[in-house]
């Protein structure tokens, strides 16, 4: 039985077909999860697509950190539960306080997609075990709000523990702190990643295929077969 | 029966109102008698009532200051039998407006469907909120043009974002799911100041409405003018797909339905904004008018989507129709009128953002965001049910009631607490418009600016010069690269996005399992059209056509934009109708119809016009978007060969307008035989894998195309242009019917025979060499990939600040897009960006690999517009 991978839509989720789809090209179902309903219907992993969720009213993210599903979905993420944030979905993890830091206007002020190469800086997560060290990749990147801030401790943190798992090549789209597209959390089980994975999973629509790999890291990881630090990966599959 | 309180409920913004859908509302209630029930406490009834109207025959009425002409209100009077009441003499002004009775146009626009060839994929055409196309057995799709020009200019962010949400409505009213949009802007000179305004703001308002609404902005056209000055050309276009039996029609049919308005409250915004903003030319008052503009918001408009596509495919729906300019005024007329019933509306139970709203501005709000639907009552709850899952406000304001046994139609009587403001024909206001056949005469300069031929100016004759021309050529406002544009429109999102800008056409896919998709571009070209409308319109036309057959599609409908300037100078008239009748000829000779559009007059300043506009946008079908062709060069040794005659065509070219600032002479010949030919040659070449790139040729001719064709993906070309015809004329000219395609080394023979059969002339110009990173004509000059690049991509940073476009990244332009070198970053990980002594993070360093020679990175540090 293939893995079950849910993709939860919010009032304004955009990317969310988006991300069903590699999810599917990836090999496993995807299980569409609806914001106002808390139970997560038994899925092995979740992605939180992109979009504008309750219009960026406030601050990106900061309503649909408060949605029946996020309160579930937070504490399973705590249990080991692999959660995969792109875009807004990494802004609602920083809002639910999964990931630290947030994530501010473009320096630039403006809204900006292009084809954007990264470099993995950590092999070491649910969503990058299928990456090699140091493999550069292009993906899509396409945000108005993606320059990632932290505190300067909380960088030296991040970097110490590896826990800076993408890198932007060839120009910061964004003004991100330490040219951060991605972060994760201790464990290596919630990841958020500003660029879009899920816009390059097909040759006729993407820049590259590169983001399968993303998709494809969770199912090895749910198999059992990630190489995940000691430790880091006390409940890999949830029950 | 209850009346509801006069004071509209407060309602939290994502709740569907409940008592006002409890149960259907109280229409069969009597206007008297149901005085004494309603709580009159918000203000002073002092409201125009049709009773008051019919007392009062010698009250004075501004009618002059609302657009309506002497005979105009003569005639209302006539319809009603007596004069108007305030709420009433609004909605005639509105529906009467040229913006929605198209009264000066509408005897040209007969042309669309008296000529349309017969086609049997039209499932709705003109008249519908947009023309319907079917694709296969089960698909259709739907797409239509707009114009949003005057607010754009008053407002540019809320004009140009708003005039995207509303051609998303006529496409979601149709039974749609829209899946992209494109954007023709034109705007006045670029280094105008006023275009630093208004270009950055509407740039950001599509951006900013389009991506939060999740569909991708996939083509359109960017050009600069001085003619659009005072008058900015804002076209939105949409596209949507549906299955064939989800089509949706307008009609309020079936007497005691329900009508339900969904979405949005109503404001006082837009107010006035049909019959004053759209209806008159602008003047120093513009600035006053400012307040109505419309104001949008996206996010409801996403809610707004996602449950209207659930209702259909529920069917719980009779009729729809979006709520745009003329707002509620609109939906109401068009809908009884469609189906030839009346209708009894209580506006108070319309949800307000002010509760001091008076009927007139609930009628004539453009708040964004609405749609009015018909529903069984035994649907209602169903309806509610999904409006409240979406969090859309969704409230039951009327109740569809029978024809009149002794007329066609039905009367519409709206009701505001009690007592009837309106009790009028509905095809009164929406079919029966005044029309006019207004004046035209040729303009008297045309004579003498046909005569002024750019073929006559002094050309670039060495080597050197032909290079020069070519630079600055490539870095015009209107040839350079438009990265500071699109970067800002998402291109992505949905997944089927299978070219975008820059290319020739945009290619959706709309069926991930069959892989049939469609193609579609938007062209106009103001200078051809000012020089000779008639074959202007044509020359659009023909230019759509061929962007959409070298992309691989196989064009099958059109529609269009007609910006223009004032109806009433009799000049601006003939060019009008010379471009409808030129449009229309074109389409027949095509064999493709017209499926719907807009006309957008008063695009003028004092007596100055715009030159006419016509924006022709063609849909062609693409029966595996795997088989779509792209315009870049993307594999060494493919012969270069150009398609087409090339004449001597200078005149109202890019090339006279840039180094001689030159408009005169006569456009370049159209030969749609040659179109034709060319575009079937096209299908046959992507069906059967004969080329792997092509590009048409269009403004700044073959030089043009050849840069982009080379920058696309940083492969080179050597170029060896044929003997005979000057190489100027070559590079320069801009004969239609042509494009430039690469020919994978081997298949030549087979392409040309294939030319030789569809009477395609062609000609071998070179190869693809990525290794000479360089563009280079034989014998005649040479200029590398980073000149190139630099040149093209330069320009609008430079002029609107760089923020959208710091470079670096295309430093390898080879490796920007199709295969990254694992050389090309060499960041140390603990590398820290720089901080600006403020505190603030610097301009992120550009990482460039070492040998990046005069990278453009340095070309954004100059103009940093961040402050």
């Amino acid at each position: 039985m293939s893995a079950r991978v849910g993709v939860v839509t919010f009032p304004g989720s955009l990317d969310d077909g988006d991300a069903a789809r590699a999810v599917r090209l990836a090999g496993a179902e995807a299980v569409r999860l609806w914001h106002a309903d808390a139970d997560l219907h038994g899925v092995d992993a979740v992605v939180l697509p992109g979009g504008f969720s309750y219009g960026d009213y406030l601050r990106c993210g900061a309503i649909a950190r408060f949605a029946p599903v996020m309160q579930t979905l937070a504490d399973a993420a705590r249990g080991g539960l692999p959660v995969l944030g792109i875009c807004n979905g990494f802004q609602i993890l920083c809002e639910a306080h999964l990931l630290p830091g947030a994530l501010t206007r473009n320096q630039h002020l403006h809204f900006r997609n292009r084809d954007q190469m990264l470099r993995i800086e950590s092999t070491a997560t649910a969503f990058t075990n299928g990456f090699e060290p140091g493999q550069e990749i292009l993906i899509p990147v396409k945000n108005g709000e993606g320059c990632y801030v932290a505190d300067e401790r909380t960088l030296d943190e991040l970097e110490a523990t590896g826990r800076v798992v993408a890198r932007y090549l060839q120009g910061n789209p964004n003004g991100s702190q330490r040219d951060i597209a991605a972060i994760a959390n201790e464990a290596g089980n919630v990841v958020g990643i500003m660029p879009h994975p899920e816009h390059a999973v097909e040759a006729l629509t993407g820049p590259s295929l590169d983001g399968l790999g993303f998709f494809t890291s969770v199912l090895t990881h749910l198999a059992g077969t990630a190489a995940l630090p000691a430790g880091a990966n006390a409940s890999g599959v949830s029950a | 029966m209850t009346t509801e309180p006069a004071t509209p409920q407060p309602a939290p913004p994502v709740v569907v109102e409940g008592p006002a859908v409890d149960q259907p509302p109280a229409v069969e209630q009597p206007a008297a008698g149901g005085f004494a029930d309603v709580a009159i406490d918000a203000e002073p009834a002092d409201v125009d009532t049709v009773e008051r109207a019919a007392g009062t025959p010698e009250e004075s009425q501004p009618y002059a200051e609302l657009g309506l002409q002497d005979d105009e209100y003569e005639r209302i009077r006539e319809i009603l039998g007596r004069r108007p009441t305030q709420a009433e003499l609004a909605m005639y002004s509105i529906m009467w407006s040229e913006h929605c009775s198209y009264k000066s146009s509408k005897v040209h626009l007969r042309q669309f469907g008296e000529k349309a060839p017969k086609s049997d994929r039209m499932l709705a055409g003109i008249g519908e909120n947009a023309g319907v196309v079917r694709i296969t057995d089960e698909l259709a799709v739907t797409f239509k043009v707009e114009s949003h020009n005057h607010p754009s200019f008053v407002e540019p962010y809320q004009g140009a974002a708003t005039g995207v949400g509303g051609i998303v409505r006529d496409i979601l009213a149709m039974g749609a799911r829209p899946v992209a949009v494109m954007d023709p802007l034109r705007f006045g000179a670029a280094d105008h100041p006023d275009t630093a305004r208004v270009f950055p703001g509407v740039v950001a308002g599509i951006g900013g409405y389009g991506n939060c609404l999740g569909l991708p902005n996939i083509g359109g056209e960017v050009v600069f003018d001085p003619c659009y000055q005072g008058n900015p050309l804002v076209n939105a276009l949409s596209i949507g797909v549906l299955p064939v039996s989800r089509l949706q029609n307008k009609a309020a049919a079936g007497v005691g339905n329900v009508v339900i308005l969904m979405g949005a409250k109503t404001g006082r915004d837009g107010i006035g904004g049909v019959s004053v903003l759209a209806s008159a030319t602008f003047d120093e008052e513009s600035e006053q008018r400012r307040p109505s503009v419309q104001v949008g918001d996206p996010f409801i408009e996403k809610l707004l989507i996602e449950s209207c596509l659930e209702i259909y495919d529920a069917g719980l729906v009779t009729g729809i129709q979006d709520l745009g300019g003329a707002g509620l005024t609109c939906a109401l007329t068009e809908t009884a009128a469609a189906a030839g019933t009346g209708m009894r509306v209580e506006l108070e139970k319309v949800p307000l953002r002010e509760a001091s709203m008076e009927p007139h501005e609930i009628l004539a709000s453009e708040s964004q965001e609405r749609m009015l639907l018909i529903i069984e009552p035994a649907k209602l709850d169903a309806v509610l049910a999904i409006a409240d899952k979406w969090g859309v406000l969704a409230t039951a304001i009327g109740v569809v009631t029978e024809p009149d046994p002794d007329a066609k139609s039905g009367r519409l009587i709206i009701t505001w607490r009690g007592q009837i403001v309106v009790d009028a024909p509905p095809g009164s206001l929406a079919d029966d418009g005044p029309v006019y056949a207004r004046p035209m005469r040729e303009p008297s300069d045309l004579i003498l600016l046909q005569a002024d031929r750019a073929e006559t100016l002094p050309r670039p004759a060495t080597p050197g010069e032909l290079r020069q021309t070519l630079l600055t050529m490539i870095g015009s406002p209107n040839l350079c690269d438009k990265s500071w544009v699109t970067e800002q429109y998402d291109r992505y999102v949905l997944g089927n996005t299978v070219l975008a800008q820059p290319e020739d056409a945009g290619v959706i896919r709309i069926d991930e399992e069959s892989g049939v998709g469609v193609a579609i571009s938007l062209d106009g070209n103001g200078r051809y059209a000012r020089l000779d409308p008639y074959n202007g319109a044509k020359l659009a036309l023909a230019e759509s056509y061929r962007n959409v057959a070298v992309a691989g599609g196989t064009p099958i409908a059109v529609t269009n934009c007609l910006n223009f300037g004032s109806p009433e100078d009799p000049g601006v008239m003939w060019q009008f109708a010379e471009a409808v009748r030129g449009l229309a000829d074109g389409c027949q000779e095509l064999g493709i119809p017209v499926t719907g559009g807009n006309v957008s007059f008063y695009n003028q300043t004092g007596s100055v016009a715009i030159h006419p506009t016509p924006v022709v946008g063609v849909l062609g079908l693409v029966e595996d978007v795997n088989a779509r062709v792209p315009m870049g060069f993307g594999s060494d040794g493919d012969v270069i060969m150009l398609l087409g005659e090339t004449r001597t065509e200078l005149s109202g070219s890019e090339w006279a307008w840039v180094t001689h600032q030159h408009l005169g002479g006569q456009p370049p010949k159209v030969d749609l035989a040659a179109e034709r030919a060319l575009a079937t040659l096209m299908g046959q070449a992507a069906r059967s894998g004969l080329v792997s790139t092509a590009h048409d040729l269009s403004d700044g001719g073959l030089a043009q195309a050849l840069v982009e064709s080379c920058l696309r993906r940083g492969f080179g070309a050597q170029i060896a242009l044929p003997e005979g015809l000057d190489p100027f004329v070559q590079l320069f000219s801009e004969s239609t019917a042509r494009a430039v395609v690469a020919v994978p080394r081997g298949h030549e023979k087979a392409f040309a025979a294939l030319c030789d059969e569809q009477g395609v002339p062609w000609s071998a110009l070179g190869v693809v060499d990525s290794a000479s990173r360089s563009l280079s004509f034989r014998d005649l000059f040479s200029v590398s990939m980073d000149e190139l690049r630099e040149a093209h991509t330069a320009t609008l940073p430079r002029l609107f600040g760089a923020a959208a476009t710091d470079a670096g990244a295309e430093a390898d332009d080879a490796g920007a897009v199709a295969a990254p070198s694992p050389k090309a970053a060499e960041t140390t990980t603990d590398a820290e960006p720089a901080t600006g002594a403020d505190g603030e993070p610097a301009e992120p360093e550009p990482v460039q690999s070492a040998d990046a020679p005069s990278a453009p990175g340095g070309t954004d540090q100059d103009g940093d517009a961040r402050g």
